[in-house]
């Protein structure tokens, strides 16, 4: 054999070898996974589409707006930006009902109406602009229960879907959010974020999986109801049948899953 | 030499950068790494329940893509309940489940990934167990 | 032919050495960036898009404007054109590198840029704005280089290239209507919501960007033998002439829409960018600026003999430039963003590290658009006749 053909003959069986050795060891990592597998948590609520009532009349002091919002940025270790407002992030907060329902032109309407402080959250959308324009899929809509989620591992922090989103639901890590967590605050069962992803409410899906009601539900007292819009007996159903409720912005088509009761 | 004491001077360059890795990590690339599984919480398990998710080789493998997968079955499936090989149930969670046993990121998790001179971000978001001073 | 690039006056490494500084500062000012977050620049958690994204905005469409001298040239052989197309494909080059690296500087999380890839989503326009721009870099530096390689070697293009030159004409409006559509998809933001958003951009590119063609043959006039032709200068002075009257036309149409409407959230971006609301009124200057730079340009281009003056046309050119400039590049995209989706006000102004960054990017176009004329310029003056026997060489 000429040295042409020893080369050949070596490259195609180096080839084959390790060709080979990767192949049985995926093969076996394959057989040991194959008997594996996820599935859901027998505890876990369920629903097609879940929705939340606000019962504005529910809310009469200060304190139970900051119990609702501290319950759930506590519950998930929202930073606390306070040295630059341009920077903070906000799950949950209050403003005033002519903010809330822009395009209420109204001079006549009472300043107490007006100045009426209501909580807003993302409105969990049944045809979300952020998750139409995400262009990684790092924000979607979750079949099994219609949650507009975050992949906190995929954003890649193009800051399209804050644009797109008509309520201002979104935040955006302009830094490292580490340093404005209360150690004592810390959940040590839910991760931070880092600096350069998007973030928003996400109706709680870690409580939900495990049957737990959604933090600032908790902390309600009643004031917020929480339920499967699409179950015909749940309790909002009850509820948006009995009571005038109104969206916000129902007019740009996003069909939003948030309710509010006056 | 045609131009060698440009080539010389070249070459001692070149040598130099090429050596500066080798340089900068020191000892830490040549001593074998020793993952410690003494945890308290393993520690208080039967010697015989002492058994990860899946197996040792598999998971030194494999734990990276496992991770990934178990991501994709929580955020986007709404799934949290893993059967591993062994037929026991298991919580995905890295947080939760896996950090729960292995609460010893620094002589654990670590270990390897220095020695690797991997630096994965998972630790930026997912809160680090607090490890106790043994 | 890079080895064109190499070999120059002290004058032209000068000018290499002031972009390359540029481009270091901004590099230190980047890594400063990527080590704290955008948190480093004006950017708030209401106006979520800034100068980097205004500056993409504005520089897809120069890009875009190379197809307004490619054109003519090849589907109606409009012969003038013959010596500019390759600057016009350069300049398009040129600006795409810099629209890729102002999006690549404005991401969170800039190392997982390959996301759009590996999880394509059809439904989002950001991720055709990847492919359509990635696409138009190749299609004109594939036609670039064969259409210059040819002159150089004195020989007719290969027959491949017309079809791909044909394609990279239709690809040219596509690159900006779909940025535009960036823009006009948004349910919330009324500034933008507009149907002729996408028109506006291309009008408004095919003014900027030729303006631009036209200060760069000026340029490359004086300081090199190569002459891209007074007439060819003219008629793409003409182009930006009516595509200024058109934009100008189209804002004012937005105008219309917005105030003999009366509805208050259209109205809202549009009072607060010229006159400013409850209050706050940091862009009112600029956009002002931006208005009389548009009206002198039209002032100086409209009338025929102040046009043929090639000095008025210079200062008209860089007038317009300007205004679009400033109205593309910073008041429609902070304009969006002001009021918030809450009818709150929270302003923006670019930061110092924001700026460098944005200089150093610009320096990287300038310095890919200076490689790739000095190349160009030097075959054809090597070459000194163009392929209908004209000299293109100052004697």
């Amino acid at each position: 054999m000429d040295r042409r053909e020893f080369i050949k003959i070596a490259g195609i069986s180096s080839i084959f070898g390790l060709g080979g050795l990767t192949a049985f060891g995926t093969l076996k990592g394959k057989l040991e996974a194959s008997q594996t597998g996820p599935s859901q948590n027998p505890q876990a609520l369920k629903a097609k589409r879940w929705a939340m009532v606000i019962d504005t009349t529910k809310f009469k002091t200060a304190e139970d707006f900051q119990r609702c919002i501290d319950a759930c940025h506590k519950a998930h270790n929202v930073p606390h930006i306070t040295d630059n407002i341009k920077h903070e992030v906000k799950w949950m907060w209050t403003d005033t009902y002519e903010h809330v329902f822009p395009g209420v032109e109204d001079e006549y309407l009472a300043e107490k109406v007006k100045e009426l402080p209501m909580i807003v959250l993302c409105n969990h959308c049944d045809n979300p602009a952020c998750v139409r324009v995400c262009p990684t899929k790092a924000t979607f809509k979750r079949k099994s229960d219609g949650i507009v989620m975050m992949d906190m591992h995929r954003c890649i922090g193009c800051r399209f879907c804050m644009a797109a989103c008509p309520y201002g639901a979104r935040s955006f890590n302009y830094k490292d959010p580490r340093p404005y967590i209360k150690e004592e605050d810390i959940n040590h069962e839910f991760p931070t974020r880092m600096k350069g992803v998007v973030e928003k409410c996400t109706f709680c899906y870690e409580r939900l999986v495990k049957g737990l009601m959604p933090a600032c539900v908790e902390a309600s007292n009643g004031a917020l109801i929480f339920g499967d819009l699409e179950d015909p007996n749940s309790e909002v159903r009850k509820i948006l049948s009995e009571r005038h409720s109104f969206r916000r912005r129902p007019e740009l088509g996003t069909r939003p899953s948030v309710y509010y009761l006056f | 030499m045609y131009n060698g004491g440009k080539i010389i001077i070249g070459l001692i360059i070149f040598i130099g950068i090429i050596a500066l890795p080798f340089v900068f990590s020191g000892k830490s690339a040549s001593v074998k790494p020793e993952p410690k599984l003494d945890t308290p919480e393993i520690l208080k398990l039967p010697e015989n329940e002492r058994k990860c998710v899946e197996s040792k080789e598999y998971m030194i493998r494999e734990h990276m893509k496992m991770l990934n997968q178990w991501r994709d079955w929580v955020v986007r499936d709404g799934l949290t309940i893993y059967t591993s090989s062994s037929g026991k149930q298991y919580t995905m969670s890295l947080q939760n489940t896996c950090m729960k046993c292995h609460s010893n990121k620094s002589k654990f998790c670590d270990e390897c990934h220095n020695y690797t001179a991997v630096k994965p971000y998972c630790w930026d978001c997912h809160i680090k167990p607090k490890e106790k001073e043994l | 032919m890079l080895e064109k690039a190499i070999q120059g006056s002290s004058r032209y490494w000068v000018w290499i050495l002031f972009l390359l500084s540029l481009i270091g500062a901004g590099v230190i000012a980047y890594i400063y960036q990527f080590q704290n977050g955008l948190g480093v620049t004006g950017m708030s958690r209401d106006v979520s898009w800034g100068l980097y994204i205004g500056q993409f905005t504005f520089l897809v469409g120069v890009a875009a404007s190379g197809v307004m001298v490619v054109l003519p040239y090849y589907l109606h052989h409009y012969k003038k054109f013959a010596r500019l197309t390759i600057l016009g494909e350069f300049l398009a080059i040129a600006a795409v590198v810099m629209c890729m690296l102002f999006i690549f500087v404005d991401m969170g999380q800039p190392l997982r840029v390959l996301n759009v890839l590996l999880h394509p989503t059809p439904n989002s326009v950001m991720f055709y704005d990847m492919c359509v721009l990635a696409g138009y870099l190749i299609l004109n530096l594939i036609v670039g280089w064969t259409v210059l390689g040819a002159e150089r070697k004195d020989v007719p293009p290969p027959k491949w290239v017309k079809p791909v030159i044909y394609l990279s004409i239709a690809w040219a409006p596509s690159i900006h209507t779909v940025t535009a559509f960036l823009y006009a998809g948004l349910p919330g933001r009324h500034f933008w919501l507009s149907a002729i958003m996408a028109a506006r951009f291309l009008a408004s590119a095919f003014a900027g960007g030729p303006a631009l063609l036209i200060l760069l043959c000026l340029i490359v006039r004086k300081y090199t033998k190569f002459d891209p032709g007074k007439e060819a200068i003219q008629a793409i002075g003409k182009i930006v002439t009516y595509c200024m009257l058109i934009n100008v036309f189209f804002l004012g149409l937005e105008f219309f829409t917005a105030f003999y409407s009366g509805i208050p959230g259209h109205k809202h971006s549009f009072i607060y960018l010229y006159t400013g609301l409850h209050g706050h009124s940091q862009l009112v200057p600029v956009m002002w600026i931006s208005s009389i730079l548009a009206a002198v340009a039209i002032v100086l281009l409209i009338f025929p003999q102040l046009r043929k003056n090639e000095g008025i046309l210079a200062v008209a050119c860089a007038s317009t430039f300007l205004s679009l400039w400033i109205d593309k590049g910073f008041g429609l995209v902070i304009g969006g963003f002001i009021p918030n989706p809450m009818e709150r006000i929270t302003e923006y102004w670019p930061t110092f590290p924001e700026t460098v960054i944005s200089i150093a990017v610009w320096a990287v176009g300038f310095l890919v658009l200076t490689i790739l004329y000095k190349i160009a310029v030097s075959i054809k003056e090597e070459v000194v006749y163009d392929k209908y026997g004209e000299k293109q060489i100052q004697s």
